[in-house]
């Protein structure tokens, strides 16, 4: 236990050195988020149908950002050795790691999600969802994410090879999240969705740290 | 309890002695010429009994029979990829380089026969739905799973040492297998969810004898073009990674 919150505390604080890393998916995600208007049109009606789709979309694009530097650096400067010896079970490590990646990209989301629901004009009852959605969906896309991530770790400009492995695990989230967004826009019930979404939540988060420390560890 | 090989149950030492790369290589050697004149033979009968030798449908007409080749590829696509999910199994707990040799030359295999489905499958669509693709559950989930596919040999290919690209592979394949039905359901649901079917299904009675046949030996074709095109890229594979080893020198010298 003890370990992990050295670790935790480690890795923010190296995050926090590097603003960048925090600042530049936001700012990128941002931006996918202005561009969409100007290449659809500002009209109000298609830009509410089409929101919840832009705004996941951006958010898988913005966590794939992050994910390729996740464990390179601690893989070259032998960090990620030491912790894989250490008596704490690797997997719990590794899990450490998940919740940082999700602490500098999911959790700004989270936050900022009102503006992007005001940006495009969605109901109250949508901006909560969709505040809902990104609060159990971002997770996953750390968790699964980092499977991709420690997969490509030793492999030198893995970016579009990471996207390649990465986004079609994406596709369950995505449907479930930007589904329950339109439905609650469209007054219907969204708790199916958001079980769904749950669901997804416990497994990922559950399994995916064995998966990922499993790929380090071939890679070490 | 005696455990020496000679004690142990004819199936157990088969299985092991086929586990020794050399061993291997010969008994491929000696199946790949069987294997592949069956696939032929089967392909032709099914080929010839799909062809000219069924009614055409009193619906779709001709085009029907682009079945008899999609049908099976869509099998294929997914049937490969379960038999890529137990070499990864195998290879990851009990480390049988060959279960990894098994699981890597599969991809390309599979990713072939999913690409089949999907380009019969537009061909079809144009004549009967009017469109080449339409965004269905089925459809989009075997779009995804083309991906998964290209995702297991893209990173089969970059990475430069042999073993750990098997290894990296194998837990991608395992990954993808627990996503496969939770993509599908979900690919399913999604498009219930947003449009109302576009397309029913057509009105399908269940499938005449006259024309499962060929569609059952196209299948088994497929199967033994499949179990060929592995033993042939299998043993290529083998030749590759213990070209150190004393039985390939010789093999090759």
């Amino acid at each position: 236990m003890r370990a992990s919150l050295a670790l935790l505390k480690r890795d923010l604080l190296l995050t926090f050195r590097n603003p960048g890393l925090i600042v530049n998916p936001l700012l990128f995600y941002l931006l996918v988020v202005t561009l969409v208007p100007l290449g659809v049109g500002a009209n109000q009606q298609i830009l509410q149908d089409i929101a919840p789709g832009i705004i996941w979309l951006a958010a898988l694009l913005a966590t794939l950002l992050a994910l390729d530097s996740l464990f390179r650096n601690d893989l070259h400067d032998g960090s990620l050795e030491q912790l894989a010896l250490s008596p704490t079970p690797f997997a719990m490590l590794t899990g450490i790691k998940i919740l940082v990646h999700w602490l500098i990209t999911g959790l700004p989301l989270i936050l900022l999600s009102p503006l992007f629901a005001t940006l495009f004009s969605l109901s109250a009852d949508a901006t909560g969802v969709l505040a809902i959605t990104l609060l159990l969906g971002t997770p996953v896309l750390s968790a699964v994410g980092a499977i991709g991530a420690a997969l490509t770790v030793s492999i030198r400009n893995s970016g579009a090879l990471l996207a390649l492995i990465v986004l079609p695990l994406y596709v369950p989230i995505l449907i479930f999240a930007a589904g329950a967004v339109s439905a609650a826009q469209a007054g219907l019930p969204v708790t199916g969705q958001l079980y769904f979404l749950a669901a997804l939540l416990v497994l990922s988060v559950t399994l995916a740290p064995i998966a990922t420390s499993a790929a380090l560890k071939i890679n070490l | 309890m005696n455990t020496s090989p000679s004690r142990q149950n004819v199936f157990l030492r088969f299985f092991r002695r086929l586990a020794s790369p050399k061993y291997f290589y010969d008994f491929a050697g000696v199946w790949i010429p069987w294997l592949g004149t069956l696939a032929l033979l089967l392909f032709l009968i099914a080929l010839y009994g799909g062809l000219l030798i069924t009614p055409p449908d009193y619906q779709q007409g001709d085009s029907v029979r682009i079945m008899y080749v999609h049908v099976p590829s869509a099998w294929m696509s997914l049937f490969i990829y379960v038999f890529m999910f137990f070499n990864a199994i195998i290879s990851l707990i009990w480390r049988i380089k060959l279960s990894d040799i098994m699981a890597n030359v599969s991809a390309p295999i599979g990713a072939a026969f999913t690409f089949l489905a999907l380009f019969t499958g537009a061909m079809w669509g144009k004549p009967m739905w009017g469109a080449y693709w339409v965004w269905d559950a089925r459809l989009t989930s075997e779009a995804i799973l083309l991906f998964l596919y290209a995702g297991i040999i893209a990173l089969n290919f970059a990475i430069e040492d042999r073993q750990t690209a098997a290894k990296a592979t194998a837990i991608l394949i395992i990954v993808g297998v627990v996503n496969i039905p939770i993509i599908h359901y979900s690919v399913e649901w999604w498009n219930t969810l947003h449009q109302g079917p576009t397309i029913t299904k057509l009105d399908k009675p269940s499938i005449t004898m006259d024309m499962l046949w060929p569609l059952l030996v196209m299948t088994l074709a497929f199967k033994f073009y499949f179990f060929t095109n592995l033993l042939m890229r299998a043993r290529l594979e083998l030749i590759r990674r213990e070209k150190q080893s004393q039985w390939v020198n010789e093999l090759l010298r």
